[in-house]
C-alpha cells in the first residue's frame, strides 16, 4: 500500500528532468513536499505517534523504490532519522540527512566530512560519543564532493555550531544508513538493468536486434546475476530483527551492493554504446548515483575492512561466522 | 524489470533444517578422521566408501527420500543444512554424492514400483554408488548429440558406446546413462532415454583417468554389446532429455557450488589469524565473508523453490555461474599472498592446499555445465534468445 503510494508520487513528482532541477541547485520542495506532506518520512514510526510502525522488512520495498526512482534528497536517511530519534526527541521539520564522521579539528570547530545530501539537507545527523547530535546545515560551510551534482559536501561549522544533542538508544546510525544505500543501490540497479535488457530487444545492427549476439548475451546475464547478488545481500539486511539492521548484516549488504554497482553501471554503458554518454539520456543520472551511491559512507573496502577484521578477530571458521550474519 | 529478477525474494531456512545443525556437528566431529586440509580439500571429489556407511547408519545418505525405502525423508531444507555442513568440513562424500543428490531422487520421481524397492533401500545403506554418464567425446556442452545407443531386442536392450569424464565410474557400482534408444543423432533431444547401467555386467570396461593434480576422479568406460535387462530403463523411453533436466536445478543451486575451495579459505584465514600481518588481508577476507553469505542466501533462496516442487533452472544456473567465480576467486586470491613466506608447517599445509585448489579449479565452470552453457541459459531466460 505505501508502496504504490510512494511510487504514484514520485511518477508525478521525480521525473528525470525534476530530478535534474535538483541536482543542479533548484528549489527541493516540488521533490520534498510531497514525500513529507504523505507522511513518509513517520513510516517508522508507531502509530499512536503518527507513524505507520513499519516493519525493517517491510521498509526494503520503499528503499529499493526510492533507488529506481534515483532520488536525489535524503529521504532515506530522513525516515532513519525519525525512526532513531523522532519517538524520543522530535526532529525540527526540513530535509535530515546523516553523516557517519564528525571530527573536531585542531583549530576549533566540527566538520562532517563526504556527507551524502549535506550540500541540500536542512539539518544532519551525526553519532557523537554515546550520543547523536543534530546539526543545522544553515550555519554550515559547504563544499562539493566530486560532481556537484552528487549533492554530497564536506561540512564545516566555526565554533558554536548550534547542536541539538539526542541519546541513540544504542543503534548504530552507520549501519542503518549503510543498508538503506545498499537498498537504493540494489533498486538503481534493477532499473540500470532493465534499461540495458530493453536496449538489448530494440536497437538493430547487422539486420537484428543486439541482444541476439552472444557476446552480448554473456554480459547481460552476468549483469542480472550481479543485481540479484546485490538485491539478496540488501535484502538479508532489511531480515534483521529490530527497528535497524544488524552492524554485519549492513556491511554484507553495503559491500556485495557497491562491488556490484560499479560493474552494472559499465555494463549497461556498453550496451547502450554513444547515446548513453549523452546528458539529456536518463542512463548517465542512474549510473552517476550508482557511483555516487557505491561511495556514500564507504565504498565496499571499507566495509569489507570491517568484516574481515571481525572474522579475523573470531576464532570460529568462516562458514560457522556468515550464518550469524 | 524482468520476471526473473524481480520474482526471487530472499527464502530463509526454516527453524526445523536449522535445529538439525548440531547433531550434524556432533557426528562430523566423532565420525571423520582428522586429515590434513589438502586431503580434506578434495571436499565431494573424496571418495570414503566407509565414511558413507557410518553417515548411511546414522541415516544421512539418501535423506531426501521415503522412510519405506530407508530414507530419512527430509525436505530440501534440511538437506541443505546437511550438506553444508559436510562440505564446510571437507568431509569425503563422493562416495554417496550422486546417488543421494540425484539418482535416488531420479529413481523415486521416474521408477517403477520395483526398481524402487531394488535401488532406493541399497542407496540409503550406502551399498549402492552411482555416477552420472553424461559425456561423451563428442558430446560435451553439446549433449544432445551423444551417440552411445541401446537398441531394443528380446532380452531388453543391448549397450553399445562410450562415456568419458565420468566421475567416480571406478568406484561406482552402477551409471545413470543418457543414450539414444531411438531415432537419429539429428533427432536431437528426441529418442533420448536414461538407463541404469550395472557396471559389473559382461562387455563393461571402466578406465581410471589421471587428472592434473594426480588423483584418478574421472573415467572412461566403454559398452561394447552389454546386455540390459528391459528394467534397466528409467522412466519412459525417449524422455531421457526431460528427465536430466529435470535433475539440473538439483545439481546446479547447492551449496557443493559455493564451498568446493571452503577449505583452503578457512585454512588461509587461521593462517592469517597468527599471522604478524594478517590484519593487511582483512579486506580480502571480508570481501569473500560477503561474498558466501550473499551466495548461500541466494542458494537458500532457489532452494526454496525447489522445496515448493517448481523446476527453477535459470536461476539455478545464476547461482552456480556466481558461487562457481566466487570458488575459484579464493585460491586467485590467497595465491596473490604467497611466495615469500617462513616455511612453518601450517604454511606448507596451506601451498599443498592451494596446489591442489588452483589445478582443480578450473572444473568448477566446467562440471554440470560450462560457465558459457550457463550464461546462454540466463539470456534466454532473459528473453534474449
Amino acid at each position: 500500500m505505501f508502496l504504490e503510494a510512494l511510487e504514484k508520487i514520485l511518477a508525478a513528482h521525480a521525473g528525470s528532468d525534476a530530478i535534474r532541477r535538483v541536482e543542479a541547485g533548484g528549489p527541493a520542495a516540488d521533490l520534498w513536499s510531497p514525500v513529507e506532506a504523505a507522511g513518509f518520512l513517520a513510516l517508522m514510526l508507531p502509530e499512536e505517534q503518527g507513524g505507520a510502525a513499519l516493519t525493517l522488512q517491510e521498509l526494503f520495498p520503499i528503499m529499493e523504490c526510492l533507488g529506481r526512482h534515483a532520488m536525489p534528497l535524503p529521504v532515506a536517511q530522513s525516515i532513519a532519522a525519525h525512526a532513531l530519534v523522532g519517538a524520543r526527541a522530535g526532529l525540527p521539520a526540513g530535509m535530515v540527512t546523516i553523516a557517519v564522521q564528525l571530527l573536531r579539528p585542531a583549530a576549533g570547530g566540527l566538520r562532517c566530512p563526504a556527507t551524502p545530501c549535506g550540500a541540500i539537507a536542512d539539518h544532519v545527523l551525526v553519532a557523537d560519543g554515546d550520543g547523536l547530535l543534530l546539526l543545522s546545515c544553515a550555519t554550515a560551510s559547504r563544499a562539493p564532493v566530486g560532481d556537484p551534482r552528487s549533492l554530497a559536501a564536506h561540512l564545516s561549522w566555526a565554533d558554536d555550531a548550534p547542536s541539538l544533542r539526542l541519546p541513540t538508544g544504542g543503534l548504530q546510525l552507520e549501519a542503518f544508513v549503510g543498508a538503506l544505500v545498499a537498498a537504493m543501490l540494489s533498486g538503481a540497479m534493477q532499473r540500470t538493468f532493465d534499461m540495458a535488457l530493453d536496449q538489448c530487444n530494440n536497437r538493430v545492427q547487422f539486420g537484428k536486434s543486439i541482444g541476439k549476439f552472444q557476446a552480448l548475451q554473456q554480459q547481460l546475464s552476468v549483469m542480472a546475476e550481479h543485481v540479484l547478488a546485490a538485491t539478496i545481500a540488501a535484502e538479508a539486511a532489511f531480515r534483521c530483527a529490530g527497528v535497524a539492521p544488524t552492524a554485519l548484516a549492513a556491511a554484507v549488504a553495503k559491500s556485495r551492493a557497491s562491488e556490484a554497482a560499479a560493474l552494472v553501471a559499465a555494463t549497461a554503458h556498453a550496451v547502450h554504446g554513444a547515446i548513453g554518454m549523452t546528458d539529456e539520456f536518463d542512463l548517465g543520472l542512474l549510473t552517476r548515483r550508482l557511483h555516487d551511491w557505491r561511495m556514500a559512507y564507504g565504498a565496499e573496502h571499507h566495509w569489507n575492512q570491517r568484516i574481515g577484521e571481525h572474522v579475523l578477530a573470531d576464532a570460529g571458521t568462516l562458514a560457522d561466522f556468515v550464518r550469524r550474519v | 524489470m524482468s520476471r526473473l529478477l524481480s520474482e526471487l525474494r530472499l527464502a530463509a531456512l526454516p527453524p526445523e533444517a536449522q535445529a538439525l545443525r548440531p547433531a550434524i556437528k556432533a557426528f562430523l566431529a566423532e565420525s571423520m578422521a582428522p586429515a590434513p586440509a589438502d586431503v580434506r580439500a578434495r571436499s565431494w571429489m573424496g571418495f570414503d566408501a566407509a565414511f558413507s556407511r557410518r553417515l548411511a547408519a546414522r541415516g544421512w545418505v539418501g535423506v531426501t527420500l521415503p522412510a519405506d525405502y530407508g530414507g530419512a525423508h527430509l525436505d530440501a531444507f534440511s538437506r541443505y543444512v546437511l550438506v553444508e555442513e559436510l562440505l564446510a568440513v571437507g568431509a569425503p562424500v563422493s562416495a554417496h554424492w550422486i546417488a543421494d543428490r540425484q539418482s535416488g531422487p531420479l529413481i523415486l520421481k521416474f521408477g517403477t514400483d520395483a526398481q524402487k524397492a531394488y535401488y532406493l533401500p541399497r542407496i540409503c545403506r550406502a551399498e549402492a554408488f552411482f555416477c552420472i554418464g553424461m559425456s561423451e567425446s563428442g558430446a560435451g556442452s553439446d549433449l544432445a548429440s551423444v551417440s552411445t545407443r541401446a537398441r531394443p531386442n528380446d532380452a531388453g536392450w543391448l549397450l553399445n558406446g562410450q562415456k568419458i569424464w565420468t566421475t567416480n565410474a571406478h568406484h561406482c557400482q552402477y551409471m545413470i546413462a543418457l543414450v539414444r534408444s531411438s531415432g537419429e543423432k539429428e533427432d536431437r533431444q528426441a529418442g533420448l532415454s536414461q538407463f541404469i547401467v550395472d557396471l559389473s555386467l559382461p562387455g563393461v570396461t571402466v578406465r581410471p583417468i589421471r587428472d592434473l593434480s594426480g588423483d584418478a576422479h574421472f573415467s572412461e568406460v566403454f559398452f561394447d554389446n552389454v546386455q540390459l535387462a528391459p528394467d534397466a530403463l528409467v522412466g519412459t523411453e525417449g524422455s531421457g532429455w526431460a528427465q536430466v533436466n529435470a535433475e539440473l536445478a538439483f545439481e546446479r543451486s547447492g551449496p557443493e557450488r559455493i564451498y568446493s575451495s571452503i577449505v583452503l579459505l578457512e585454512l588461509w584465514i587461521r593462517w592469517l589469524r597468527q599471522c604478524p600481518d594478517g590484519r593487511a588481508h582483512a579486506a580480502t577476507v571480508g570481501r569473500l565473508a560477503a561474498h558466501l553469505a550473499t551466495l548461500r542466501n541466494m542458494s537458500i533462496t532457489v532452494t526454496a523453490r525447489l522445496a515448493h516442487g517448481e523446476s527453477p533452472v535459470v536461476e539455478a544456473a545464476l547461482v552456480k555461474d556466481l558461487g562457481t567465480e566466487f570458488e575459484q576467486a579464493i585460491p586467485h586470491l590467497i595465491e596473490a599472498t604467497l611466495g615469500r613466506g617462513t616455511g612453518s608447517e601450517l604454511e606448507s599445509e596451506l601451498c599443498r592446499t592451494l596446489a591442489y585448489v588452483s589445478q582443480m579449479a578450473p572444473s568448477y565452470s566446467l562440471r554440470g555445465g560450462t560457465r558459457e552453457i550457463l550464461r546462454g541459459m540466463i539470456a534466454r531466460g532473459l528473453g534474449l534468445r
